[in-house]
């Protein structure tokens, strides 16, 4: 009698795991993964630091992020390569080439997408300009004006990647030049208000475009302690909508996790930096269901 | 469940799942550190290749001869290598200047933090002006009034460190109080204006070096103190400078 109920038992058992795998695999199509890999502020180091180095010994260099970016597109090729900016100077490599390894070695990698930092203008926006023709991915700004400059018409404030059906936004912000960078060196470009540039950004690609995901590639900072009034990443974050991910850099801050920030609608996103020099690779995953009861749950965030 | 219920079970799932919108549902975020476990990639390295040998080949070659191994903490008030980096500053740069402004450099200041290495017995290259120099900091020359100028000497006085400095010179008495100071041997007349050479660090407020804010002028001379490192380094034959007597506290 015990030994036909545990059959019973057990069979029944089988067949809610058939349906469970039945479930899975007709459902398996219902889901997708998107991969956001992200460098900022490499600074031209394009070997790895020595044995030697004090502070990162052995760590960095390009040939190992390659092997390493690969293996991740491997594994899943819904994989979108981004860089907040920072390219240029920090190795007699940027003042031998100007940047051209740099951007050479980005097409190599295969980036899809970069912002322009403030030291990317250290041979002037000319210098930016000649570098251009090595870059074989796009530079995304939406608060840098640069239609009185040679630079105008190559730099888009967003662009829309879609990969495996998801509508995937990227937006560039880039930090005020003045005091920063020479005016010589910027020329006639204009810095419009990181805030307002953001605002018009979310409302064309949420509103209009339709966009699943969007990301801002920030050249902004992470955060001013010291000076509250002054736009940053975390700032930028809290007060406005629709940005699902800020990747940014300037200030090389190293952080052991992704930041989880509410935004005005009190909704959660996240902000990263991964410090500076190529030491770090961020990566984030974004998983999509059609599966309406688990979103109405919200969004899931594990960092 | 017969054969037609299973097949509209199917074509609704396959109906549902082209239709349906995806939604958001899990983020996962980390980061992966690149480290010497990662394999290189063979075919970034050998592009690299050229390009890091170029740029070795010309950082390697020999600029000049270094008779001592000189350091920053080597020295109170002054040091044989801050000495040797306000002096090529002033050397290299003062020329520059007079040629577009007439005018001369009267002295310079730089920081002692900015010297980022030591100089090593032997030959001397271009990468070691990038030790020392990494930054891409840059000459600048600030015109200060005498009021500015004794604030920088009280700065000196009180900071009591070897930042270097090229035709000033201080004099604390036994108990490191100021004694005197001057110009190149000849008295600071407080009464009119001084160019001063510096870096841009400097003089956006590095090192709290604030006189510098309160200034009548600023000329910037588009010249990159590793540079000017380079220029000087490419001069001379042995590289010897010593600890002098341009900031000093006397002692009985």
């Amino acid at each position: 009698m015990k030994r036909r109920e545990f059959i019973q038992q057990t069979a029944a058992a089988s067949t809610l795991i058939g349906l469970g795998g039945m479930g899975l695999s007709s459902f398996a199509t219902a889901s997708k993964k998107i991969t956001i890999l992200h460098t900022n502020d490499v600074h031209s180091h394009i070997d790895a630091f020595g044995p030697d180095n004090g502070r990162n010994p052995n760590q960095g260099g390009v040939a190992r992020r390659a092997s390493l970016i690969e293996g991740i597109r491997k594994k899943n090729p819904n994989t979108l390569l981004l860089d907040a900016g920072d390219i240029f100077q920090g190795t007699p490599y940027f003042n031998y080439y100007g940047g051209e390894l740099e951007f050479k070695l980005m097409s190599m990698l295969k980036y899809d997408v970069a912002t322009i930092g403030n030291h990317d203008f250290d041979n002037g926006i000319e210098g930016l300009y000649a570098q251009l023709p090595h870059a074989k991915f796009d530079f995304v700004s939406a608060n840098y004006d640069f239609s009185n400059t040679i630079m105008d018409t190559h730099v888009k404030p967003y662009r829309i990647i879609i990969k495996d059906g998801i509508k995937i936004g990227i937006f560039g912000l880039g930090i005020e030049l003045d005091g920063l960078v020479g005016k010589k060196m910027y020329k006639e470009t204009v810095y419009l208000d990181p805030t307002e540039s953001t605002q018009e950004m979310t409302r064309i690609l949420k509103n209009d475009e339709q966009c699943d995901l969007i990301i801002c590639l920030s050249h902004l900072g992470y955060n001013y302690r010291n000076d509250s009034e002054k736009i940053s990443d975390l700032k930028l974050a809290e007060t406005t909508k629709d940005i699902d991910l800020i990747i940014g850099g300037h200030t090389h801050t190293f952080l052991k996790k992704p930041t989880v920030v509410k935004n005005s609608e009190g909704k959660n996103l996240l902000v990263n930096q991964v410090g500076c020099y190529g030491i770090n690779l961020g990566k984030i995953d974004f998983y999509f269901d059609t599966d309406k009861n688990k979103s109405a749950n919200g969004t899931s965030i594990i960092v | 469940m017969n054969y037609k219920h299973l097949i509209l079970f199917v074509t609704l799932i396959a109906f549902c799942s082209c239709k349906q919108d995806y939604r958001l549902n899990k983020i996962e975020g980390k980061q992966i550190n690149i480290s010497d476990s990662l394999a290189i990639n063979q075919d970034i390295e050998a592009f690299i290749k050229p390009y890091r040998e170029n740029v070795n080949k010309n950082l390697d070659s020999i600029l000049a001869y270094a008779a001592d191994t000189y350091s920053k903490s080597d020295g109170e008030y002054n040091t044989a290598i801050g000495n040797m980096m306000a002096d090529a500053v002033y050397y290299e740069s003062n020329p520059v200047f007079k040629s577009r402004t007439g005018e001369d450099i009267d002295f310079v200041l730089l920081n002692h933090g900015g010297i980022r290495a030591i100089i090593s017995k032997g030959n001397i290259t271009s990468r070691t002006a990038y030790e020392i120099m990494p930054f891409d900091n840059s000459v600048v020359v600030v015109k200060l009034k005498g009021a500015q100028v004794q604030e920088l000497i009280e700065y000196l006085v009180k900071a009591k460190r070897a930042h270097p400095i090229s035709r000033l010179n201080i004099v604390l008495d036994n108990d490191g109080n100021f004694k005197s100071a001057g110009l190149n041997g000849s008295p600071i007349d407080f009464n009119t204006t001084y160019n001063v050479a510096t870096n841009d660090y400097l003089y956006s407020g590095g090192d709290h070096m604030d006189f510098f804010k309160t200034n009548d002028s600023l000329y910037m001379l588009d010249y990159k103190i590793r540079n000017v490192l380079i220029d000087y380094f490419k001069k001379i034959d042995t590289l010897n400078p010593a600890i002098d007597n341009r900031f000093i506290q006397l002692k009985n």
